[in-house]
């Protein structure tokens, strides 16, 4: 854990407890999830009780308490993608990746999450993976998506264009 | 840095970006917002920048980002003046033709045009397509057509000014009476008339007094407040000055979603820019007025957006709603007078108070003033944000704004006002929109969300799809709401399942009306509408489900089968291939079939078939 | 200020903004609860103290736990309308909680004798929040809270391992209506006990739960006698 930069983060919101979940906002930025040892160490450092901190890391979406992969994978399921058949593309990624929301690969390549609605719904169904916006997905071009962030050599098992 | 003082100096720094304005040179307005930026706007921009650059044609060539133009199905949008073109679906390879031949030349290239579907006619003029032409843009105005980085842009085109009007022309109870007479009432969901919620905070007792603006869009499918926010946040902005003004507020809060970093971005920006120009902070525009705003970041909850949950997480704690009374107007923010309003509404003030009442109440019907502006998405031909008169009818929204329904397929219904709205049938196609009308549908305004769906939606799902959402977004604090909403989504899930029993619908309506009466937010109070609605208007599509065992739309995945037309099936072999269970088969240019017993009903058939050979049974 | 309501048909004089269960329990009229105590504030989760108002010649439902008296109001606390709701409300409790004997002996006082929705899991905590609220308000520890949302709400301990700054005082097991947060012995250290809550710990008793013997217990108790005197008179006005 990087104390200088916590620091530096607490020090920027003054220590003050109503900005909390900003400044656990940009914590996560640190590792892209929030380890228990750090919230530890900013709930002594603010005089916060660890309870509310919990709470809050659990009830806000933008939060995780563990690892994440590389490039996150977010399934947008908003209205307008879930008629464009949504559901049928987050099975297809969970059946390619072999897990489930809230998951990682276990070589740590690609988290899955769902996000309820990226305001892109003209472009519907949308995915979106790490920066990259794909608009109009369906389940077939998913393998084809995903090999992208794949190594040349390490390809999806049964990958093909 | 011009740092404004008085109201004469804003009225010449105007008259001097005017002036230094080059008539001759050519303006390429490319959209950078969201939706175009996932269309890869962003390389649009660069592809300019460096044509431009590499031709020497700084002098006569401008680019400049722009807002959100409203048609983000067509995006990335690029609009060249003075020819006013307006060009589609712009990819990094139109950008040398561009400039030769528009900027340049003025030569309009038709490839890039919209076209009318029907009669392939193609059209130069944003106002000429059909998308546009019932359109009334009040509020949506300034965005597609200034920089939202650029204060001056927004100066430019009139901007502060109704702030100066307010400050120094009017009291402040002479503007909170003057939005109470405009009759404006809440975008973002309730419909409560802002006036009145201005009038009674600014009488509330206490010195400290917060304005609060909610961009916590959390409707899935409604993003009109975020396309405000990156392509016009200064106008927001505005708003939010002249309500402290009004209410006696020097400290103002904007919510804003995690998922829309570019418009924390844009909103960030225009705050700074603001406050170098004096019209944020000390002293503002020397009326001795302070005021000053900063930005709060959501954590993706859905539930925050009910006013005292955003209240608390503001506060810095899980976003958990409390009983009112006592309002936020009266007890808000660390439990001082608040007044919190969705951004649309503020966004509609500098209107107001630059036109006046009458302007304002002079568009709508009797008890829904302005305009609104709404999302059409889903099935719709055209989809992306438009901006109508209250009053509007889904018709005129749907088909002629919309174009009608994708593929031919049929219309079946809207919905509208997201998780708390209800689905509207056929038959109420010619209803006016507004507050009251939707109410009486079954449905509600919203945030302005509207979800056109076809003959290929399946309204149990629909349903489902809502009461799942908010299984995970209800704060899960009262039993209603989180143990009623756990029952529903079972008895749904059963339905949709094939498991529906006699009796379901009854319990359904049951749960829906002491859930309605129980909760403790407006969540709870309005999460059965979609079920209700839904049992309202398509009773025939749960009964499909629940004794007949199908899924008249082919979405519920037991009660369909997928199946291959052997008349349109030419043997292509790409469906057997691509399936991953190896259901399909057949030989090569002889019609295939798809086991049943294999098939995982993945779609992935159904969606890569370039015949449309495969069919829901 | 006082104020004159009418409960049922009775007449009370209450100060003006103390919740209407104050009148009712004045009047010696019985509102089921289950997240209510005196020596809190008012939550407003369980929506079973709902009753209905008459106010400027308009009807409501509200929670009497927290909705404020004003003179002239007139409240119904047995009405179909109120009946109603409190039953679906047990019964979504029961498929909750099919087991806790207090939502059974709610149910049959209401007559209920099953529920119409699915056992889903069988759960003990009813997710009332007295043991959270007594812990944070009254003890002043905050050893326990809230987690996730929706229908993923629970009660746990920061990270759901043993807390470390639960002093072991018990308040919790006595509050808990539905006796699902338990002391048991400690199969690591026989002589303690933990407080468990499901599968999480709270710290042991350092007096290994000789309670009549205890002065942390005896001076606890009066503690706790005091904080509640304390809490009235502090809340005179009530507080949301």
């Amino acid at each position: 854990m990087d104390l200088k930069k916590v620091d530096s983060i607490l020090e920027k919101h003054g220590y003050r407890h109503s900005e909390v979940i900003g400044i656990m906002q940009d914590l996560q930025e640190i590792e892209n999830y929030l380890p228990q040892e750090m919230l530890r160490y900013v709930s002594g450092k603010l005089e916060l009780n660890l309870t509310r901190i919990f709470d809050i890391a659990t009830f806000y979406k933008c939060f995780s308490l563990v690892p994440r992969g590389r490039h996150i994978i977010r399934v947008c399921c908003g209205t307008a993608c879930h008629l464009g058949g949504a559901a049928r593309n987050l099975e297809q990624v969970k059946r390619l990746l072999n897990v489930e929301e809230g998951e990682t690969t276990e070589d740590l390549t690609f988290s899955l999450e769902t996000v309820n609605c990226l305001g892109a719904c003209a472009l519907a169904p949308v995915t979106v993976v790490g920066k990259d916006y794909y608009d109009a997905v369906h389940p077939g071009k998913i393998e084809k998506i995903l090999s992208k962030y794949y190594p040349e050599s390490k390809r999806l098992p049964d990958a093909q264009d | 840095m011009h740092r404004i003082r008085t109201i004469s100096d804003l009225e010449e720094l105007r008259q001097s970006i005017l002036a230094k304005r080059d008539p001759e040179k050519v303006v390429i307005g490319v959209c950078c917002t969201t939706g175009c930026q996932a269309r890869r706007s962003g390389k649009v921009i660069d592809a300019f920048e460096n044509e431009i650059r590499e031709k020497g044609l700084q002098d006569k060539v401008e680019i400049k980002k722009t807002g959100c133009h409203g048609f983000c199905e067509m995006g990335p949008i690029v609009v060249v003046e003075p020819t006013n073109s307006f060009y589609c679906r712009v990819g990094t390879k139109d950008v040398t033709d561009i400039v030769s031949e528009t900027a340049l030349k003025d030569k309009v290239i038709d490839r890039l045009l919209w076209k009318h579907p029907a009669t392939k006619e193609a059209v130069v003029s944003q106002n000429d397509i059909p998308f546009y032409k019932k359109q009334k843009k009040v509020v949506s105005h300034n965005s597609g057509r200034i920089d939202p980085t650029n204060i001056e842009d927004y100066i430019a085109v009139g901007g502060y000014s109704a702030l100066a009007k307010g400050l120094t022309a009017m009291t402040p109870a002479g503007v909170v009476e003057t939005v109470v007479a405009s009759g404006i009432r809440g975008r973002g969901g309730g419909g409560f008339p802002t006036g009145i919620k201005w009038r009674i905070c600014s009488s509330a007792p206490g010195d400290t007094k917060y304005i609060i603006a909610n961009g916590d869009e959390g409707d899935p499918g409604a993003y009109m407040d975020r396309s405000l926010m990156e392509g016009d946040p200064h106008s927001i902005i505005e708003g939010m000055i002249i309500g402290g003004f009004a209410i006696g507020a020097r400290e103002g809060i904007i919510y804003v979603r995690d998922e829309y970093p570019i418009a924390i971005q844009h909103l960030s920006m225009a705050i700074k820019q603001a406050e170098e120009y004096g019209l944020l902070g000390h002293d503002i525009l020397g009326t001795g007025f302070d005021f000053t705003i900063r930005i709060s970041r959501g954590g993706g909850a859905f539930v925050c957006g009910e006013e005292t949950a955003l209240i608390i997480s503001i506060e810095g704690k899980s976003g958990t709603p409390r009983a009112r009374p006592p309002y936020p107007a009266i007890e808000g923010l660390w439990g001082n007078p608040t007044v919190l309003n969705n951004v649309e509404t503020f966004a509609n003030i500098p209107k107001i108070v630059l036109n006046g009442a009458p302007w304002y109440s002079d568009m709508g019907t009797a008890g829904s003033k302005g305009t609104k502006i709404f999302s059409l998405v889903g099935k719709a031909k055209n989809t992306g944000l438009v901006e109508v008169k209250m009053g509007t009818t889904l018709r005129e929204i749907i088909f002629d704004i919309g174009g009608g329904i994708r593929k031919s397929k049929r219309f079946k219904a809207v919905q509208t006002g997201g998780p708390s709205g209800g689905c509207i049938p056929i038959s109420k196609i010619d209803m006016p929109v507004d507050y009251d009308s939707l109410r009486d549908a079954g449905a509600i305004m919203g945030s302005g969300g509207m979800i056109v769906m076809d003959e290929t939606s399946c309204m149990v799902d629909v349903a489902r799809y809502f009461i799942h959402f908010l299984m995970f977004e209800s704060c899960g604090k009262c039993v209603p709401c989180r143990e009623g909403l756990k029952q529903m989504h079972e008895i749904l899930k059963n339905i949709c399942e094939g498991r529906g029993q006699r009796g379901d619908i009854e319990l359904l309506s049951d749960l829906a009306g002491v859930m309605t009466t129980a909760s403790l937010c407006a969540l709870g109070g309005t999460a059965p509408n979609p079920v209700l609605s839904t049992i309202r208007y398509f009773r025939d599509e749960y009964e499909a489900h629940i004794f007949e065992k199908r899924c008249p739309a082919g979405v519920c995945k037991n009660l369909f089968e997928y199946v291959i037309n052997q008349e349109r099936c030419n043997g292509c072999t790409l469906c057997r291939l691509r399936c991953p269970q190896e259901a399909i088969f057949g030989e090569k240019k002889k019609p295939h079939v798809i086991d049943p017993q294999r098939c995982i009903k993945c779609g992935i058939c159904y969606s890569i078939c370039k015949r449309e050979a495969i069919r829901v049974k | 200020m006082k104020v004159a309501i009418i409960i049922d048909g009775q007449m009370v004089q209450i100060d003006r903004g103390a919740p209407i269960i104050d009148a009712a329990r004045k009047a010696g009229i019985f509102i089921p609860t289950l997240c209510y105590h005196e020596a809190l504030k008012a939550y407003g989760s369980c929506r079973l103290c709902m009753v209905e108002v008459i106010q400027n010649k308009q009807s409501r439902l509200v929670t009497s736990c927290n909705f404020p008296v004003e003179g002239g109001m007139e409240v119904f606390t047995d009405t179909p309308r109120v009946r109603k709701i409190r039953r679906v409300i047990v019964e979504l409790l029961l498929a909750r909680c099919p087991d806790v004997p207090l939502i059974q002996t709610l149910a049959r006082q209401m007559g209920i004798d099953f529920s119409r929705f699915k056992k889903k899991e069988e759960k003990q905590c009813i997710l009332c929040g007295l043991c959270v609220r007594f812990c944070e308000e009254v003890v002043g520890v905050g050893a326990i809270g809230l987690a996730n949302r929706g229908t993923e709400r629970e009660v746990a301990t920061p990270f759901r391992v043993a807390s470390d700054v639960c002093i072991g005082c018990g308040s919790c097991t006595y509050i808990c209506p539905t006796g699902c947060i338990e002391m048991v012995p400690d199969e690591e250290t026989p002589k303690l006990r933990r407080m468990n809550l499901g599968k999480l710990s709270l710290s042991p008793c350092p007096n290994n739960y000789q309670c009549e013997t205890c002065s942390i217990e005896q001076e606890f108790f009066e503690d706790i006698k005091r904080v509640i005197a304390d809490f009235r008179n502090r809340h005179k006005k009530p507080s949301f």
